[in-house]
């Protein structure tokens, strides 16, 4: 199993995280580097796309909330795109849906970060 | 395999051990997914299995160990799916009796266990001095019209 992240610029100088595969204790170091250099590099509004991450467990809702946690502290914010049921129910399920903005496409993720 | 688990008159058991680190969880949860699919279970029943073993291997991964393999096992009966994850240390992976995760403080420890506690049916710890911990987890299968 392995995780892909594929990093691209949207106007206005926002940045997009996709992610393609499962996010597991042993995938989400690469998650979180990612998300790291961007934030490292200045860029506090962010989108991450999970719509092709089939799997997501703690550790990989933990680089989630850390990279919030981080732009937060800049006056920035990270919302998700996903519209998987089960990956959606665990953002139910933890309480975090009250903490991401989640988007079900790309599209309303990045309006909304404006 | 002469019966089908879904059928089974008696307990069925499937064991595994993996390498205790990060790169094996995911074969840990694809084998339990295995069995699970076994069971006539709704996907997102199997997904609930999937990640509450994830997070007990990932648990055990991620705390001072002092084994070198996790022993993941499966007993299939009539009325449930009893899964236990066996390490050698000796802790109980901090576990929370409660499901209190304090988010304005984007605090992670324990959501792991959280996890486990909201998608099984029952889970419990046991501590050996000399044989190391093992986390007990059922989800009862539901019954089915056919």
């Amino acid at each position: 199993m392995d995780i892909k992240v594929h990093v691209r610029e949207a106007p206005g100088e926002r940045y997009v995280v996709e992610l393609t595969g499962e996010i597991d204790v042993y995938t989400s170091p690469k998650v979180k580097d990612a998300v790291s250099d961007l934030i490292d590099r200045g860029i506090y509004h962010l989108v991450i796309n999970l719509e092709n991450v089939r799997y997501i467990d703690s550790t990989g809702l933990g680089v989630l909330i850390g990279g919030l946690k981080r732009v937060r502290e800049h006056g920035g914010t990270v919302n998700l795109v996903c519209s998987n049921p089960q990956i959606r129910k665990i953002f139910d399920i933890t309480g975090l849906v009250k903490i991401f903005g989640i988007f079900d496409n790309e599209d309303a993720a990045l309006k909304a970060l404006v | 395999m002469n019966q089908p688990a879904t059928q089974a008159a008696q307990s069925d058991l499937v064991e595994l051990r993996i390498p205790c680190r990060p790169e094996w969880v995911a074969l840990a949860r694809l084998a339990v997914a295995a069995v699970s699919n076994r069971l006539r279970l709704s996907i997102e029943e199997i997904e609930d299995i999937k990640l509450a073993v994830t997070e007990a291997c990932t648990a055990v991964i991620q705390h001072d160990n002092h084994g070198e393999f996790i022993e993941i096992a499966c007993e299939i009966d009539s009325g449930s799916l009893r899964l236990r994850v066996h390490d050698a240390g000796r802790h109980v992976h901090g576990a929370p009796k409660n499901a209190s995760i304090d988010f304005d403080e984007a605090r992670v420890a324990g959501l792991g266990v959280f996890l486990i506690r909201t998608l099984m049916d029952e889970v419990t710890y046991e501590v050996h001095p000399d044989t190391g911990t093992d986390l007990h987890m059922v989800k009862r299968l539901p019954v089915r019209s056919v």
